[in-house]
């Protein structure tokens, strides 16, 4: 911002050193993506970009979801239940004339929020731990979900959903664009807000953040309302991609697991205050690709969930070399 | 008469009053069940509640340990599993390996678990991520030992005994289990140097390791012994439905973490009774039973089952408020 080049160059460093969860992820992608390219049997066309990119924002919007609590140093377990609960609600209601299922998109986003926002009024105003609490409401909205679709089934404007999993002019994926839009319509915009602000500083240290007039109460509520939002976007997309609606509590509870596991690759602390959506977004084609890989590279189906464990174990431990910088044991207890 | 009165009060306050409540609530079950169905109260059903609930208690006594550090195990679900099926992998075996079924499987569940604790202690990692990751492994490494079918081993004459012959007082040998595991964690939480550096670590880590104990070595031994008890666990149900198979765990890892918390163990460490988890295991099988008694649909008893705990939460387990 200021005219010294010393400055400047500080900026810059300082700059790459907050954002070097993301860039690491963003890196691993786009070299684990490039062998997938190269290694693929049928070349990089177009079908299997836009599949990998449907299946990545599937989980990227969930990511996300993740994070913006994470960021308040608090945790939606509900995060799959909402997911799997709106592409049951979607797969009633997104059907019919153009305006019925433009209205039934809304209505998909109000019932993320819905359920956002209750998680918020537990959380925030019934102060419970969220990890029990949204554990709990969890329960509550597969329970809905089961209610609406006892059998997996529904039906679908398949207009609609071919446009939103479908990609413009056989060359950048609907579903990338959507997310892009997501982020800049919603995510930036929020960063950038005092809401915003204050989620950080909540996650830094919340009683530091009280006690310097930050909304605290009215900035957790929002960041569980915008993980319902986010959740319902995926719901959404999900029932793009398969015509219906399914009260599936496997589906649920795995993309619950990897929307953490996403966030954490992606570079945010799971403590708060440091990380964001974007550092997410790469966290989960990460993830994503992981699996694609051992596709192409012909590993044994049944040895790839260990693998993907493995995987997992180690980026999740590899986080351990910042105790290489800690200069005192004792900074190791809080 | 007053006396009395005052006294009364006074040894209540002395109670947890978390416990009370769920003491409260498990009454209000019975007698709710009991107004539905008057066999609800039977010896019969109730001692059929108990064999039911000794399998959780004996999961919930090691969610606890971990609980109170102030960490969390997710691996629950697939540890248990592992100690089903490798029980009846090692019951498949001829000759003197069968018979070294049961404590084969509560070593391997004892080594998920120091696994577990040395990612928390020494490497540093958020408990919940790090078990979510072990969790996963072991479910892959169960998928590679299984090829992703149910085992066709038998569970062992000791195991199905264990879990499901009443041998003292028509009582189920699964709630004697529960009861001697219950006593050990109990002496153990109360009377050893251990147990009061668990509560500790839950409340300040850093002032432990500023008295100078072993706090890798304490966090170690509750995951540990956490690992163990799912194994353990999963042995018991192993035995009970004769077989192990997929999953077998997925239903565990709610409840348990419910039942801690419904006892009164703080989430975030340092504080709960044993007694307090007793009464959260029996609250939960409770409420679990009688939900299936009125023959709700699974959609009902999933909303009702959040919303139950949720209401006992707000009335008994709110944190702190942000205050000055």
């Amino acid at each position: 911002m200021t005219g010294s080049p010393t400055t400047r160059a500080h900026d810059l460093r300082y700059w790459l050193a907050s954002h070097r969860g993301p860039m690491l992820a963003a890196a691993l992608f786009v070299a684990m993506f490039a062998v997938f390219a190269i290694e693929h049997p049928a070349g990089l066309g177009a079908d299997i970009v836009n599949t990998a990119a449907n299946k990545g924002v599937l989980l990227a919007l969930v990511a996300i979801a993740q994070t913006i609590p994470v960021l308040t140093s608090g945790l939606d377990l509900s995060v799959g239940s909402v997911f799997v609960l709106t592409n049951c609600v979607a797969s009633t209601v997104m059907t019919g004339t153009p305006l019925e299922s433009g209205l039934g998109v809304a209505l998909v986003l109000a019932v993320g929020v819905a359920c956002g926002a209750l998680n918020g009024v537990v959380v925030v105003f019934g102060r419970l731990q969220p990890i029990i609490a949204t554990l709990a409401t969890g329960a509550i909205y597969h329970g809905i979900a089961l209610w609406l679709r006892p059998a997996p089934g529904g039906e679908v404007n398949e207009d609609l959903a071919d446009a939103i999993t479908g990609s413009i002019r056989d060359v950048v994926p609907v579903s990338i664009v959507m997310l892009v839009a997501a982020i800049a319509v919603i995510w930036i915009p929020y960063r950038r807000s005092v809401l915003g602000r204050a989620a950080y500083a909540i996650g830094s240290s919340q009683q530091a953040a009280y006690m310097s007039g930050v909304p605290v109460a009215r900035a957790k509520f929002v960041a569980y309302v915008l993980a319902g939002l986010f959740s319902a976007l995926a719901g959404i997309l999900l029932t793009g991609l398969t015509y219906s609606g399914e009260a599936n509590a496997l589906l649920a509870g795995s993309y619950t697991l990897s929307s953490i596991a996403a966030v954490v690759v992606g570079g945010t602390s799971l403590y708060g205050g440091s990380g964001g959506a974007i550092g997410s977004i790469f966290g989960a084609f990460v993830l994503r690709t992981i699996g694609d890989l051992l596709f192409v590279f012909d590993m044994d189906p049944l040895s790839q969930p260990l693998f993907l464990g493995i995987v997992l174990l180690i980026s999740v431990s590899l986080g351990s070399f910042r105790l290489l910088e800690v200069k005192k044991r004792v900074d190791l207890y809080r | 008469m007053t006396v009395a009165v005052a006294r009364f009060a006074q040894v209540l306050r002395r109670v947890d009053r978390a416990l009370l409540a769920a003491i409260g609530c498990i009454i209000a079950l019975l007698v709710a069940g009991a107004l539905y169905d008057r066999n609800f109260l039977s010896a019969d059903y109730l001692v059929q509640q108990l064999q039911v609930a000794a399998f959780l208690g004996v999961i919930a006594t090691g969610v606890m340990l971990v609980v109170l550090l102030g960490h969390i195990d997710l691996s629950i679900p697939w540890v248990v599993t592992v100690g089903g099926m490798m029980s009846t992998a090692a019951a498949g075996h001829a000759g003197p390996i069968s018979s070294l079924a049961i404590p084969f499987a509560v070593a391997c569940g004892l080594g998920i678990g120091i696994i577990n604790g040395i990612g928390v202690a020494y490497l540093r990692v958020p408990s919940m991520i790090f078990t979510l990751a072990t969790n996963t492994v072991a479910q892959g490494l169960m998928v590679v030992h299984t090829g992703g079918f149910a085992p066709q081993e038998h569970a062992t004459p000791a195991m199905h005994a264990l879990a499901v012959e009443r041998w003292i007082f028509d009582i189920p040998n699964a709630a004697w289990v529960w009861a001697a595991i219950g006593a050990a964690t109990v002496v153990m939480l109360r009377r050893t140097a251990f147990g009061r550096r668990v509560y500790a670590i839950g409340n300040s880590e850093r002032a432990v390791f500023l008295s100078r104990s072993n706090v890798s070595r304490v966090v170690i031994t509750c995951f540990a012994l956490s690992g163990a008890c799912s194994a353990f666990a999963g042995v018991l149900l192993a035995g009970y439905s004769t077989k192990a198979y997929q999953a077998m765990g997925d239903p565990y890892l709610l409840p348990a973490i419910a039942a801690v918390v419904l006892g009164g163990t703080s989430i975030l460490g340092g504080r709960g009774s044993y007694l307090g988890t007793v009464a959260g295991v029996i609250l939960v099988t409770l409420l679990q039973s009688i939900l299936s008694i009125v023959q709700m649909p699974e959609a009902g008893r999933q909303v009702i089952y959040g919303t139950v705990i949720i209401a006992m939460l707000l009335v008994y387990g709110r944190g702190p408020k942000v205050v000055t």
